[in-house]
């Protein structure tokens, strides 16, 4: 009995060294990037998508009019080149040559407008919900939104967007829009081949899909992994490097470490995955040379109910906002080198010549505990309390919980008052929070497109993202100031002046710290790019082993 | 027994309608939709897609549309992943959830009845002692921490192993270690206990007396009996472990069926959640017909006539 045990034990392990030997192939320097995408993408329909994940892949997928270089410039991608006319309200765009689909067909002004049209039709299957991206096109809104709209406008003819021939399209814009080359060269302005208009699940499967960028679908197996290879009809092969592009699905922040560190992934943490708190504070201690850390342009905030009791109150806010100390928090909460936010536009967007963040300094106000102590008092009196009444922070699931107990301390601490901290499943926190339904809740904002208008236009009145009952009609009119001007100085002045509303004068929002990207990266990839908004790049790589 | 069957059919049918409507409405009680998200979709366009999807109706009137097209086996797009139906979600990632789960079941059957046999048979010895041992071990560490232990000793440690994946046979081996801890702990026991009975029983002592050897005894007469409580056991384990673990699915990031029960709910996924609901109540009921059979295979003591068991 024994000896049969040991064979059979002996056997296994023989098998097992036999079999892993097996499964290991050379991989050489083999042009192959690897990633973690943690779930499916929802869509790969360019009209469909509308989040980090789907836009990662279709980055690779696909070249706008227009893209992004590695400092963030505007450099051409299917236009060669474009002419600004009428006060930066026409757009003609002269398209390149040599540009080609997968399938080898030439991508022409036509797909541009059968795109963008397709994705504004209202009957569109199902309607998508990233539309409004598209918005800065003449008529397109009016267009888009056909229920209970009496200026709905049904003919797809008087949209702003034509093609003159095969290379030249012509777009009108609703307004000056001085960032729209940055539309241009964002995932909702992609180009769709016509052979969607029979065939509606085009994107469903890697067999039927066709792309114009640098590379091209192949395999996609649903919930597990997804291949990307190169396309050899792409106009701009000879900057492609990269055969291939794996990406995973894998939901476990520590088995997508595990990964990394075995080898089996190249990249791991953000975007589209993560590192776990707790290993990014030990990567960051041993400086793992393999760890990068870098702003990106997104804030996390608190919001306050501006039309609740005490909230209401300007000084009650204040005191709130000035009596925590936002250094402790990154330092000891969330620890992966965020900067303490004392304003709502972050870093990593353009204002005039530079930044935005350093040519407007958001000290709009500053941490002091006795003040705060100070304004609590006067605040209650205004309102005619006595003391501040128990209230409820919420926040949904995830490192939230420590940042909202770490500020509930130190409300308690420095102000003697009690904030009870509540957890909330992320969709019934979402509906409270666009409902008013709360006392103080935790937010964050990511910009869309690299102005600063994607964070404050969020806060006008009625605004569909104004989830914190803010009413200002000085801010409502100098974001209407600076919508209408495509001069730059104008239009930062403006925005300056709104945030400084926003923040300064009336402490609407409790701004906590600027998030940052962290990412374990092999040293072997080069190449590769972060942009402004966290978004990785991953086409220009090469794999220098 | 046609009839048996039969009842036993029609019962199954109406508990999943009723399943199904219970489901449906306390999901629609629950806050929230598939489109609610953090950067608010502007209300007109939301508008225009509730519209599509016909959550603008009265949820009673949605519920009638819903049970039109499920009993013409319709059960719609998701609404998460645009472009997909929910069929062929539940058709891909049930595959690999299927797959895993079985080898796990029938590692779980093999090993499990082996080591309650031994430990019957050498009663109050040491082998029982420790089998019982590793049994209680097993029944009360949870899934989740077998998968990560065994994960980081055999994946990422001595990398014997892959991490996370699917794609050679070898890769099954630690997720169907941590699926199967539980359930061969669990048989060892009912098999141990199950076994010390039958073996003192007066049938085995009649056999002996025949004459049979002890391994005819022990496999004829001993294991047929022994093994009723784990055919019990069987069908509601197999349907809880062909459909998924999530917890393991997550670990070693497999493209099961059990990521998508949490997440369809996180997301609203209407008719996902109704889907996999079904599906999995399906897989269940069947798990127990097939037990209900399976019985009176095993079992001659179990008669059946006008439809009633007798025993």
């Amino acid at each position: 009995m024994k000896k049969k045990l040991l064979v059979l034990v002996s056997l296994i392990l023989v098998f097992t060294g036999v079999l892993s030997a097996c499964g290991k192939s050379g991989s050489g320097s083999d042009q192959t990037f690897r990633m973690n995408l943690t779930t499916e993408p929802p869509s790969l329909d360019v009209a469909q998508a509308q989040d980090q994940t789907s836009f990662t892949v279709l980055s690779g997928l696909f070249e706008g009019l227009t893209r992004m270089d590695k400092d963030g410039n505007i450099i051409p991608g299917v236009a060669e080149k474009w002419d600004v006319a009428d006060g930066g309200k026409k757009y003609t765009f002269h398209l390149r040559s040599d540009a080609k689909w997968s399938n080898g067909d030439p991508v022409t002004a036509h797909d541009f407008e059968y795109s963008w049209k397709r994705t504004l039709d209202p009957k569109l299957n199902p309607p998508a919900p990233y539309a409004y991206q598209l918005y800065y096109i003449k008529n397109a809104q009016n267009y888009n939104i056909e229920a209970d709209n009496p200026n709905h406008i049904s003919d797809p003819a008087q949209v702003g967007v034509k093609a003159i021939d095969d290379a030249t399209l012509e777009v009108n814009l609703e307004n000056p829009t001085p960032y729209f080359l940055n539309i241009t060269a964002f995932f909702t302005s992609y180009p769709v081949h016509k052979s969607a208009q029979t065939n509606a699940n085009w994107a469903a499967e890697a067999k039927d899909y066709i792309s114009n960028g640098p590379f091209k679908l192949s395999t996609w197996k649903h919930g597990d992994s997804m291949e990307l290879v190169q396309n050899e009809n792409y106009w701009d092969k000879k900057d492609i490097h990269l055969t291939s592009v794996k990406f995973s699905m894998v939901k476990d922040a520590n088995t997508e470490l595990s990964m990394y560190k075995t080898g089996k992934l190249d990249w791991a943490g953000k975007p589209t995955g993560d590192i776990p708190t707790e290993q990014l504070a030990k990567f960051r201690e041993e400086k793992n040379p393999e760890l990068t850390i870098k702003p990106i342009a997104s804030t996390y905030y608190y919001n306050f109910n501006n039309e609740k009791k005490p909230f209401n109150n300007v000084k009650v806010r204040k005191a709130l906002s000035m009596a925590i100390n936002r250094q402790d928090i990154v330092d000891k909460v969330t620890k992966a080198g965020q900067t303490p936010a004392y304003g709502f536009v972050s870093g990593g967007i353009h204002g005039v010549s530079g930044e935005y963040r350093s040519e407007v300094k958001d000290d709009y106000f500053k941490e002091d505990v006795a003040e705060a102590k100070k304004l609590l008092a006067e605040g209650l009196q205004e309102e005619g309390m006595t003391s501040m009444p128990e209230f409820t922070l919420t926040f949904n699931e995830g490192l939230h919980k420590e940042v909202a107990e770490a500020i509930a301390n130190m409300w308690k601490e420095n102000l003697g008052i009690t904030a009870k901290t509540e957890v909330q499943e992320w969709k019934i926190f979402l509906k409270n929070r666009q409902s008013l339904n709360y006392d103080v809740a935790r937010a964050g904002w990511g910009a869309d497109y690299n102005d600063p208008m994607t964070f404050i236009d969020m806060f006008t009145t009625g605004g569909g993202n104004n989830d914190i009952g803010f009413k200002n009609a000085d801010y409502d009119a100098l974001v209407k100031e600076a919508y209408a001007t495509s001069d730059q100085q104008k239009r930062v002045d403006a925005m300056a002046k709104a945030e400084k509303i926003l923040i300064g004068d009336n402490q609407a929002i409790m701004p906590i710290y600027y998030y940052t990207s962290a990412q374990l990266v092999k040293p072997y990839v080069k190449n590769y790019v972060v942009d402004f908004g966290g978004n990785i790049d991953y086409t220009r790589i090469s794999i220098e082993k | 027994m046609a009839r048996y069957l039969g009842g036993k059919f029609v019962n199954i049918i109406v508990s999943l309608l009723i399943l199904a409507t219970a489901t449906f409405f306390l999901m629609k009680a629950v806050p929230g939709d598939p489109f609610t998200q953090e950067k608010a979709i502007p209300p007109e366009i939301k508008a225009q897609i509730m519209a599509h999807y016909g959550l603008d109706k009265p949820v009673w009137h949605q519920y009638l549309i819903y049970m039109k097209n499920l009993f013409q086996f319709d059960l719609g797009e998701s609404m998460k992943s645009s472009n997909r139906t929910v069929t062929s979600i539940i058709a891909d990632s049930f595959g690999t959830s299927f797959k895993v789960g079985i080898i796990a079941i029938i590692v779980s059957v093999i090993i499990g009845v082996y080591l309650g046999m031994m430990a019957a048979l050498r009663h109050k010895k040491f082998i029982d002692n420790f089998f019982m041992f590793i049994a209680v071990l097993g029944i009360s560490i949870p899934s989740f921490v077998v998968g990560a232990m065994v994960q980081y000793f055999f994946g990422v440690k001595f990398q014997i192993f892959t991490v996370a994946g699917l794609e050679g046979p070898l890769d099954y081996v630690l997720p169907v270690v941590a699926l199967s801890t539980l359930p061969i702990a669990f048989i060892a026991r009912l098999t141990r206990s199950t076994m010390l009975e039958v073996l003192t029983s007066d049938y085995i002592r009649t056999a002996k007396a025949k004459g049979l050897t002890p391994h005819a005894i022990l496999w004829q007469h001993g294991l047929r009996n022994g093994i009723l409580p784990v055919v019990t056991y069987l069908g509601p384990m197999t349907a809880n472990v062909i459909t998924g673990s999530v917890v393991v699915e997550q670990i070693f990031g497999l493209p099961g069926l059990g990521a998508y029960f949490v997440e369809s709910i996180t997301n609203r996924d209407y008719t996902l959640i109704m889907g996999i609901t079904i599906f999995y109540a399906v897989i269940l009921m069947a798990a127990r017909f097939v037990t209900d059979v399976l019985y009176i295979i095993i079992d001659p003591r179990i008669k059946i006539s006008g439809g009633v068991v007798k025993k």
